[in-house]
């Protein structure tokens, strides 16, 4: 297991193939979320905090346990709490462990214009990578999820890593270790999708969540970290979890047709005024038939001349 | 404009040093902002900022530019604002258009100060200015816009390569026009002065006016 999973799938803002891409067996991992089993003691975000080595950060109290708003560039993983009020007037406290969701086409890796600055690996995990970061936050404009966050004492952008250096080393990442009530279990993409499903299936039949259901988005080609929700088809009740997440379009609209628009447009203005060079050649002013008009003084550096040189 | 603009040896006093001094700032600063963004546009062109001292220092440069850009452009527009509105004489041009690319320049009408062109590309790079300062400190400043004004990231991601790919047109056909095809033309941006014979050829209207004012003078 551990070998491949370093294996780069795709480089942000590089030019060219990806250096061995494709060569071994492919494999999948995924993180699986049972909102159902949440119990909301964040123990996950603390281990984040540990395995990492991120400080604690100040917290923010809005009458509710959530720990701030949102995750931040040293908080990666973030607990919402949402007061749901259902249609019979009964309320749910819903509670969803907020990181990035490793997507299968991430909008951060296709708007990042810094060469390396994000792989993804053939497991499926993306990594920023701060030594090739610019900090110029275009990541934060791909992400469907809000999930990038720039540092601005560090001028670059952070984010969940799915603990990849727990994960090569056969590992499964802090956040998944730490959870005691095992709502979080992390395996290949298959299993677990497996495994929600089951749950899923369990909570519709037996619990009476009759919209209970898998998240796993294809509007950006599935995630590599898929929850079970009470009620998949209002996500945007579990902290705003987007119920069709994309990659914004003004993004892939800059990204694709403007992108090839705009180089043949450049290279067709520059070979266009070459062109037009060899076939018409420059402009040259006759010189003046009569006397000039004699007035003022010499400007300084011109020099009499006769005809127009540049 | 300087108040002689006629001066000895046959020459015509173009440009002041005060305008190309402006033009100036705004070329170089506007040469940095397309270089480094254009290492930004297209992962093939990301050497350009390798070149210029890594990508970082350009990410971190690329909106002080910018600054300086919009600082030349609003001198530009202090300097030659009322001498760009557009008149008869500018339609005139633009319908000779094809005999000035055919260099067939005694079918143009002569010009004044300005010619159309040149007030296109005036209000051509005035605007998309506006534009790329707009969505310009969006991109400069991302974190600093809260998600629940994320359209705002949306709307600048697509704004600030579409104005700068026009400019980047008006850019080419600017320096191509101003070096290679006009004699005479970058040589009154950098010293100032042109030949008589290219006044009259290019801009008789500026020219006899000017002429007209200094003989008034005597």
């Amino acid at each position: 297991m551990s070998q491949a999973i370093l294996e780069i799938r795709r480089i942000s803002g590089h030019a060219g193939s990806v250096p061995g891409a494709g060569v071994r067996r492919e494999f999948d991992v995924c993180k699986l979320i049972d909102t159902t089993t949440c119990i909301g003691c964040k123990a996950c975000e603390v281990a984040c905090l540990e395995w990492n080595g991120l400080s604690f950060s100040e917290t923010t109290f809005d009458n509710s346990y959530q720990t701030m708003p949102e995750t931040q560039w040293n908080y990666w993983n973030l607990i919402k709490f949402n007061e749901h009020e259902r249609e019979d007037g009964t309320l749910q406290l819903l509670m969803r462990k907020d990181q990035c969701m490793h997507c299968e086409e991430p909008g951060c890796l296709v708007a990042c214009p810094a060469d390396g600055a994000i792989v993804q690996y053939v497991n499926g995990i993306v990594d920023f990578q701060q030594d090739h970061c610019i900090g110029c936050g275009y990541c934060m404009s791909g992400c469907p999820f809000n999930i990038p966050k720039f540092s601005p004492t560090a001028r670059k952008v952070f984010k969940c890593t799915l603990c990849v250096d727990r994960v090569t080393q056969g590992l499964e990442p802090a956040c998944i270790k730490s959870c005691p009530t095992g709502c979080l279990h992390f395996g290949t993409k298959t299993e677990m999708k497996e495994l929600g499903e089951a749950r899923a299936t369990q909570l519709r039949d037996h619990s009476g969540f009759a919209n209970a259901g898998v998240y796993d988005p294809p509007g950006v080609g599935g995630t590599h970290v898929v929850y079970v929700l009470h009620d998949a088809t209002n996500p945007e009740a579990y902290g705003g979890l987007p119920k069709d997440p994309h990659i914004p379009w003004t993004v892939r609209l800059w990204k694709s047709p403007l992108k090839w628009l705009g180089n043949l447009a450049i290279v067709g203005g520059v070979v266009g005024v070459f062109v037009h060079y060899l076939r018409f050649g420059p402009k040259i002013a006759p010189p003046d038939e009569e006397t000039p008009p004699q007035s003022g003084t010499l400007p300084r550096g011109s020099a009499p001349r006769q005809g127009d040189r540049p | 404009m300087s108040a002689q603009p006629i001066v000895a040896h046959g020459r015509v006093l173009r440009y002041s040093f005060h305008e190309r001094l402006v033009h100036w700032l705004a070329a170089v600063s506007y040469i940095y902002l397309m270089l480094t963004g254009l290492a930004f546009w297209s992962s093939w062109l990301f050497w350009i900022a390798t070149v210029l001292g890594g990508a970082t220092v350009s990410r971190e440069l690329h909106p002080w530019a910018g600054v300086v850009f919009v600082f030349a452009t609003l001198l530009m527009y202090g300097m030659w604002g009322k001498q760009m509105h557009e008149t008869e004489l500018d339609k005139e041009f633009f319908r000779a258009v094809p005999h000035y690319i055919r260099n067939e320049d005694e079918l143009v009408p002569s010009a004044d100060r300005f010619n159309g062109g040149q007030k296109l590309l005036f209000w051509g790079f005035f605007w998309c200015g506006i534009l790329l300062l707009l969505s310009g400190l969006i991109l400069w400043f991302p974190n600093l816009i809260p998600w629940n004004l994320r359209y705002l990231r949306y709307f600048a991601v697509i704004v600030h390569p579409s104005a700068a790919l026009l400019t980047i047109g008006l850019f080419i056909i600017h320096v191509y026009i101003g070096t290679a095809m006009e004699r005479g033309a970058f040589g009154s941006v950098i010293r100032g002065d042109v030949s008589v014979g290219w006044a009259k050829r290019y801009h008789r209207v500026w020219y006899e006016r000017m002429a007209r004012d200094a003989a008034g003078r005597k």
